[in-house]
């Protein structure tokens, strides 16, 4: 099976990357011709492949190496597909 | 006073950790390769150094927190070992749960390199109690992810149990209520993002560094 994980930081959490790269949009925006953008979130997005061939198994076992590894649920949130 | 610094892939001040105790305090200073299943005997302090650990990848200091010798870290401090994580050494303590809170990319994005002046907030610690009446203190700051967060009602805690230790006095990076370093709620694990092991003696610019590792010699002349 293959996952893929979505991490990004917790809603109220700042995001200075979202945040550069907000300002990098609208300040194109007038050369570009593109409208304003708002609400701009940097993340990161993991895929991988899986020996289990269980899905709900699957899903158990990509939530545990989110909570153990790949996200700080400090700060971050996560979304988990497995197909 | 038998001290460790641990070493990671990607550690660069293991070195600077190792010199700074021995000179301030005469302590015999083993460095202990990450891969250990097991610490050395009697141990006063262990070190979590400053560094790139892993490249940074993933998270600082998030595939460090999960290497075999952080569990026997882990154990020593819940037994009351000493614990000093130092800049990539705090982000390691954060993600492995022996301090609150983490470190977020620094809010002016840029990786900030300078000498920084800091208010000891708690002199009581075994970190600090050598400080005496000195009201701030300069160290130097170097990385890019130093930018303190915990949720409001873990920040709370933080401040009213007296476990902020150090703080800015001009805050660089967007830190949550200035903290530069923090302490357990058992008071014997610290984590600072300035590195009291670049300023240790007066050739380095500062010696502000040093009282630390004498206050934890003092808890052990004490002891």
């Amino acid at each position: 099976m293959k996952a893929t994980v979505h991490i990004f930081l917790k809603a109220g959490v700042l995001d200075v990357q979202g945040k550069a790269v907000e300002g990098a949009l609208n300040g194109l925006g007038p050369v570009q011709g593109w409208g304003g953008v708002s609400n701009v979130r940097v993340g990161k997005v993991l895929e991988f492949d899986l020996t289990s061939t269980d899905k709900s198994a699957a899903e158990a076992e990509v939530k545990a190496m989110c909570d153990k590894l790949l996200a700080n649920t400090v700060i971050e949130s996560y979304r988990i597909e497995v197909a | 006073m038998k001290a460790a610094v641990l070493v990671f892939p990607g550690s660069n001040c293991d070195r600077d950790c190792k010199v700074a105790v021995e000179t301030t305090t005469g302590a015999q200073v083993e460095m202990v390769w990450h891969e250990e299943t097991s610490l050395p005997s009697n141990l006063d302090l262990i070190v979590v150094p400053g560094g790139f650990s892993y490249g940074d990848y993933l998270r600082c200091g998030a595939m460090a927190s999960l290497s075999p010798v952080m569990a026997e870290v882990v154990k020593a401090a819940n037994a009351g070992v000493s614990v000093l994580g130092i800049c990539n050494g705090f982000q390691i303590l954060c993600e492995s749960g022996l301090l609150p809170g983490a470190l977020l990319r620094n809010s002016g994005l840029k990786y900030v390199c300078k000498p920084i002046e800091l208010t000891i907030e708690n002199r009581k610690t075994r970190f600090t109690s050598a400080y005496g009446e000195q009201q701030t203190v300069w160290m130097t700051q170097g990385n890019g992810d130093g930018n303190f967060f915990a949720e409001p009602d873990v920040l709370k805690t933080i401040e009213d149990n007296g476990q902020v230790v150090f703080r800015y006095v001009e805050n660089p990076n967007g830190s949550a209520n200035n903290i530069a370093g923090i302490v357990n709620s058992a008071g014997n694990v610290l984590g600072m993002m300035p590195h009291p092991d670049r300023a240790f003696e007066p050739a380095l610019g500062s010696a502000d560094g040093a009282p630390l590792f004498h206050s934890l010699m003092k808890v052990l002349q004490a002891a």
